[in-house]
C-alpha cells in the first residue's frame, strides 16, 4: 500500500518536479536522496507506528474514493449540464430521502473508522511495563535526557544542535544531517519498551521522532508519559514540534537505537564518565586547559544568544561586559542562577557541571578582549554554590 | 421619502461619521483588503526565507514575528472584517431592511478596528520586537517569556474582540427585527442564515478570548499564576481556554463562506439551492459541534484517554453536516444550466479545495494518526485549504458577484477568469507540497529546515509568489471596474440571481427599502 500511495503522489507531482529539478535544481547535493521526494508518512520501526501508518492509509484511501465519487459527479455535471449545451435547468430542490441517505451513510463510514482508531489510541496510551525510564526535559533550545536508575547514579546529559552557525548562515557547506545532528544523541536499546517522562524547564516544547511514533508535549511543571519500542537499530531523527521561541527550529531530537549489550556498555561508560567528572572537580586546571574547554562549552551553551565573538544578539554582549569584567560573584550569579529580569538568560547551574562552569566563566572573562587574566577553578564554583 | 432624507455627507465626514450600512460595509471591505495585502506581504517574507535551507534574509526571531503577525492579521484583520463588511452591505438588502438595526454602534465597531491593528503592527517597532509566539500565543511563551510589547498585543486583541461583539449584536438585532413582512426565518437567504448563526458564535466565544488575554495580562503584570505551574496554575489551561474560543472561531470564518457559496452556485446553475432546510440545519449542527471539539487541537498535551476519545468522536461527527453541505451544492449544480463566470469559478474552486481540506481535517481528527500530523506542515496545508481556498476564495467570489450591484459597473470578465486560474494554480503549487513535507516530518513554524525538504519548499515558495501576485491583479480589476467599468443598469445583473438585493436599482442607491417590500 505504501509503494502504491507513493507512486500515486509521485505521478501526480511528476511534471512539476521535473520542471523544477531541471531548471532550479539546488546546488547543495542532498546525500540522503531517498528522502528527498518523500511524500508520505513512514511506518517507522515500531508496531504502534505501523498501526498508525495503516490507519493513516485507510482513511486516506477512503477519502480518495469519496473524492473520486463526489468530484466525478460534479465534473460530469459541469461537463453535461452547462447552458452552452442548450439544456433547460431542472427545478427540483429537495428530497428528504436523499438528505437522510447522505447523513446516515457517512455516519456509518465514520463508525468504521472509529473502531481501529480507538484500538490504536489505546496502544499509544499504554505506558505500562516499560523496562527503561528516561526523563526528557525541553530547554530553550536543547534537550536534557536523564536515565532514571533503580540502583546506581542516574546518567544525565544535554543534547545540543551540532550544526554550526556557519552552515546555518551559509558561509559553510551544509552537512548531510543539516539541522538534524546533535552532539550527543539519546541512546536506547532495540526491542525494549522505553518510557519517556516528558517535561520542560521553561516554555512548552514537544518531543517528536516520526520513525519511533513518538510525539508528546513537554510542559513546564507537568510530566507527560509516552513510550516506544524500536524494532530495528539505527539513528532516528526528529525535531521539536511546538513553537518554543527563537531557536525552535534548531533543537533536534536524535535517538540512537542500539543492541542491548551495546546499550549496557554505553550506560556503564556514561556512569564512569560521571565518576570522572567528580574526580576532575577536585583538580586544579591551567589557564590553557580552562580556555580550551571553556571555548567548547561557550560554543554549545552561550553562542546562540551571545554571538560567536561575544558581540551579543538575543543576549547581551559579553565582550566588554560589566558582568564578565566585574566582580566574580556577580558573574557566578547570572550564569548559575539566570537573570530575574530576563527569562531568556537561563540558570545554567543545573545544566553545566562545575568543571564546565569554571571553564566557561574563565573563557568569558578572558576571551573577546576581556583579558581579566584570572582563572575560575571547579572548586570556586563548588564553593559559590555551597555558599548561597 | 421625506425631505430630510438625502444622499451621503460630503468629504471625510461621510466616512468618519458614517451610519449608512453600505458606506460602513465599503469601509470594512477596503480595510480588510488592505490587511489582506499586509498579511500577504508577511507571508511573502516567510516564503522567501523558506525558499532555500539556511537563513538568508531574516533572523529566526523576526521569522517568528512574521508567522505570528501573518496569522493574526489574516484571521482578525482580513477574513473576519471582510465578511462583516459583506454582512453590512448584503444583510439589509437581502431581508428588505432599510439599514442595520444599530447604525451608530455599526460606525463604532468599524472605527475601533484601524487603531487596534495600528497598535498591533506598531509592536514590531518596539523594543524586543512584536509578538513572536504564534497566532495561538501559548503560555508561557506569551507570558513569562514574551517581549514587553505583548501588553499592547493584549490591548489590541481586546479592542478587536469588542468590535466583533458589537458587529455581531448588530447583525442579530437586524435579522431578528428588521425582516420585511413575509420574510420568515425559513425564507431568509442562506447567507443571512449563516451569518445569523455566526453572530451567535462570536457573541459566545469572543468574551472567552478576552478572558484568556486578560489572564495573560494578570500573569504578566499583577503576579497571578493562571498559566504557571510554579504558582499553582497550568500552561495547558491556556490552551483549553484559547481553543474553546479558537475552534468556534474557525467556523466563524467558514460559515459565512458557506453562505456565499450557497447564494452563488444556484445563481449560475439557474436552479434553486438543493435542500435549503437541510443546509440551515447543517449550519446549526456545525455551530453546535464547534463547541465540543476544541481539544482536538491538543491531542498531544497529555489528556486522559477518555477525553481524547470524546474529542475524537465529536470531531469526526463534524464530517456529517459538512458532507451534507457539499452534497447539496453538487446536487444544486446537477441538471442545472450552468455558466462559468468568475464568481462561479471561484465557488467551484471553493467546493473542490475546501473538500480536500475537509478530507485532511477528517484525517487529523483521528487522534492516533494526529500524533504524527500534529504541529507538522500537514496541518499548515490543511488549514490553508480551508482558510484560503475556503474563506478567501468565497470572499473573492462574493466581490465579483455583488460588485456590479454595488457600483453599477461590470468588472472585466477575462481579467476575472485569469485571476481565478492564477490563484487556483498558485494556491495548489503552494500548499499541496506542504502535505508531503509535513508527512515526511517537517514541523511547522520553523525558519529553516533539513535538506530533504528543500525541493518541496522551493516549489511552495514559487507557488506563494504566484498566488500573491495574482491578488494585485484582483485589486487592479476592482479599481478599474469602479473607475471605468462598463455601466450596468439591469436590476438583476445575473440571469439566474434570486433575492431581494436584485430587486433594487443598479447601482444600489444610498438608501434602499425605505418602505419594506412584501415577501410572498
Amino acid at each position: 500500500m505504501l509503494r502504491k500511495a507513493r507512486s500515486v503522489f509521485w505521478l501526480a507531482m511528476f511534471p512539476v518536479i521535473l520542471l523544477l529539478s531541471g531548471s532550479l535544481s539546488p546546488v547543495w547535493a542532498d546525500e540522503k536522496a531517498d528522502r528527498r521526494y518523500q511524500v508520505n508518512m513512514e511506518p517507522g520501526v515500531t508496531a504502534v507506528g505501523a498501526d498508525i501508518f495503516s490507519l493513516h492509509m485507510l482513511i486516506f484511501w477512503i477519502c480518495v474514493v469519496i473524492g473520486i465519487v463526489v468530484f466525478g459527479v460534479m465534473f460530469y455535471s459541469i461537463y453535461a449540464h452547462r447552458k452552452s449545451r442548450g439544456v433547460t435547468p431542472a427545478t427540483f430542490h429537495e428530497s428528504t430521502k436523499v438528505e437522510i441517505a447522505w447523513t446516515v451513510v457517512p455516519f456509518l463510514i465514520l463508525l468504521g473508522m472509529a473502531v481501529p482508531a480507538t484500538s490504536t489510541l489505546i496502544d499509544v496510551y499504554d505506558t505500562e511495563d516499560a523496562e527503561i525510564d528516561i526523563l526528557v526535559t525541553g530547554y530553550q533550545w536543547k534537550w536534557k535526557y536523564e536515565y532514571l536508575q533503580d540502583n546506581g547514579e542516574n546518567v544525565s546529559f544535554f543534547s545540543n544542535l551540532k550544526t554550526s552557525q556557519e552552515e546555518i548562515y551559509n558561509t559553510d557547506d551544509k552537512g548531510q544531517f543539516y539541522l538534524l545532528a546533535v552532539d550527543e544523541p539519546l541512546v536506547i536499546p532495540v526491542d525494549t519498551k522505553v518510557r519517556f517522562l516528558v517535561t520542560a524547564y521553561d516554555v512548552i516544547h514537544s518531543m517528536w521522532v516520526p520513525e519511533l511514533a513518538v510525539k508528546k508535549d513537554a510542559i513546564p511543571g507537568f510530566i507527560n508519559e509516552t513510550w516506544t519500542r524500536a524494532e530495528k537499530t539505527g539513528i532516528y531523527r526528529g525535531q521539536c514540534a511546538e513553537l518554543c521561541g527563537k531557536d525552535h527550529g534548531f533543537m533536534p531530537v536524535v535517538v540512537n537505537v542500539v543492541e542491548r549489550d551495546e546499550y549496557d556498555a554505553w550506560l556503564a561508560d556514561k556512569q564512569a564518565q560521571a565518576a570522572e567528572i567528580a574526580a576532575l572537580m577536585e583538580q586544579t586546571f591551567t589557564m590553557d586547559d580552562l580556555m580550551a574547554r571553556g571555548q567548547d562549552v561557550y560554543n554549545r551553551a552561550c553562542l546562540a544568544c551571545h554571538g560567536a565573538n561575544g558581540e551579543g544578539g538575543v543576549g547581551k554582549a559579553i565582550a566588554g561586559s560589566a558582568i564578565a569584567m566585574g566582580p566574580i560573584d556577580g558573574h557566578f550569579d547570572i550564569v548559575i542562577n539566570g537573570s530575574r529580569a530576563n527569562a531568556a538568560m537561563q540558570a545554567f547551574g543545573g545544566q553545566l557541571n562545575d568543571v564546565d562552569m569554571a571553564a566557561v566563566l574563565t573563557f568569558q572573562r578572558n576571551a573577546f578582549g576581556n583579558n581579566m587574566g584570572e582563572m575560575v577553578q571547579p572548586i570556586d564554583v563548588y564553593n559559590y554554590k555551597q555558599g548561597q | 421619502m421625506g425631505d430630510h432624507h438625502h444622499g451621503p455627507a460630503k468629504g471625510l465626514s461621510r466616512w468618519l461619521f458614517a451610519t449608512n450600512h453600505k458606506d460602513i460595509g465599503t469601509m470594512y471591505l477596503w480595510f480588510s483588503f488592505a490587511m489582506f495585502l499586509v498579511g500577504g506581504a508577511f507571508a511573502m517574507i516567510i516564503r522567501a526565507e523558506l525558499f532555500q535551507p539556511g537563513m538568508q534574509l531574516i533572523r529566526p526571531e523576526f521569522f517568528n514575528q512574521m508567522t505570528t503577525m501573518h496569522g493574526l492579521i489574516m484571521v482578525f484583520g482580513a477574513i473576519m472584517p471582510a465578511f462583516v463588511g459583506l454582512a453590512n452591505w448584503m444583510i439589509p438588502m437581502m431581508i428588505g431592511a432599510p439599514d442595520m438595526a444599530l447604525p451608530r454602534m455599526n460606525n463604532w465597531s468599524f472605527w475601533i478596528l484601524p487603531p487596534a491593528f495600528l497598535l498591533l503592527l506598531a509592536t514590531m517597532f518596539m523594543e524586543g520586537g512584536g509578538p513572536a509566539f504564534g497566532w495561538t500565543f501559548y503560555a508561557p511563551l506569551s507570558t513569562t517569556y514574551a517581549p514587553p510589547s505583548v501588553t499592547f498585543f493584549i490591548f489590541g486583541v481586546h479592542i478587536l474582540g469588542l468590535s466583533s461583539i458589537m458587529g455581531s449584536i448588530n447583525i442579530v438585532a437586524t435579522v431578528m427585527n428588521l425582516r420585511a413582512p413575509g420574510m420568515t426565518y425559513m425564507k431568509m437567504p442562506l447567507f443571512v442564515w449563516t451569518w445569523f448563526i455566526t453572530a451567535y458564535l462570536l457573541i459566545a466565544v469572543m468574551p472567552v478570548l478576552a478572558g484568556a488575554v486578560t489572564m495573560m495580562l494578570m500573569d504578566i503584570h499583577f503576579g497571578t499564576s493562571f498559566f504557571s505551574a510554579a504558582g499553582g496554575g497550568d500552561p495547558v489551561l491556556f490552551q483549553h481556554v484559547f481553543w474553546f474560543f479558537g475552534h468556534p472561531e474557525v467556523y466563524i470564518i467558514i460559515l459565512p463562506a458557506f453562505g456565499v457559496v450557497s447564494q452563488i452556485i444556484p445563481a449560475f446553475a439557474r436552479k434553486p439551492l438543493f435542500g435549503y432546510d437541510s443546509m440551515v440545519y447543517a449550519t446549526a449542527s456545525i455551530a453546535f459541534l464547534s463547541f465540543i471539539v476544541w481539544a482536538h487541537h491538543m491531542y498531544t498535551v497529555g489528556m486522559p484517554i477518555a477525553g481524547e476519545l470524546f474529542f475524537m468522536y465529536a470531531t469526526m461527527l463534524i464530517a456529517v453536516p459538512t458532507g451534507v453541505k457539499v452534497f447539496n451544492w453538487i446536487t444544486t449544480m446537477w441538471r442545472g444550466a450552468m455558466t462559468f463566470e468568475t464568481p462561479m469559478l471561484f465557488c467551484i474552486g471553493f467546493v473542490v479545495l475546501f473538500t480536500i481540506g475537509g478530507f485532511t481535517g477528517l484525517m487529523l481528527s483521528i487522534a492516533p494518526s494526529d500524533f504524527q500530523y500534529h504541529d507538522s506542515y500537514f496541518v499548515v496545508a490543511h488549514f490553508h485549504y480551508v482558510m484560503v481556498a475556503g474563506a478567501v476564495f468565497s470572499m473573492t467570489a462574493a466581490v465579483y458577484y455583488w460588485l456590479p450591484k454595488w457600483c453599477g459597473k461590470m468588472y472585466n470578465e477575462t481579467m476575472g477568469k485569469t485571476h481565478f486560474w492564477i490563484s487556483f494554480i498558485g494556491f495548489n503549487v503552494t500548499f499541496f507540497p506542504q502535505h508531503f513535507v509535513g508527512l515526511a516530518g517537517m514541523p511547522r513554524r520553523i525558519p529553516d529546515y533539513a535538506l530533504q525538504f528543500a525541493d518541496f519548499n522551493m516549489m511552495s515558495s514559487i507557488g506563494a509568489f504566484i498566488y500573491g501576485a495574482s491578488q494585485l491583479l484582483f485589486l487592479y480589476n476592482v479599481i478599474a471596474t469602479i473607475v471605468g467599468g462598463k455601466p450596468v443598469s439591469d436590476e438583476k445583473v445575473w440571469e439566474g440571481a434570486e433575492g431581494l438585493e436584485w430587486t433594487v436599482p443598479t447601482p444600489a442607491p444610498f438608501h434602499t427599502f425605505s418602505t419594506p417590500p412584501q415577501v410572498r
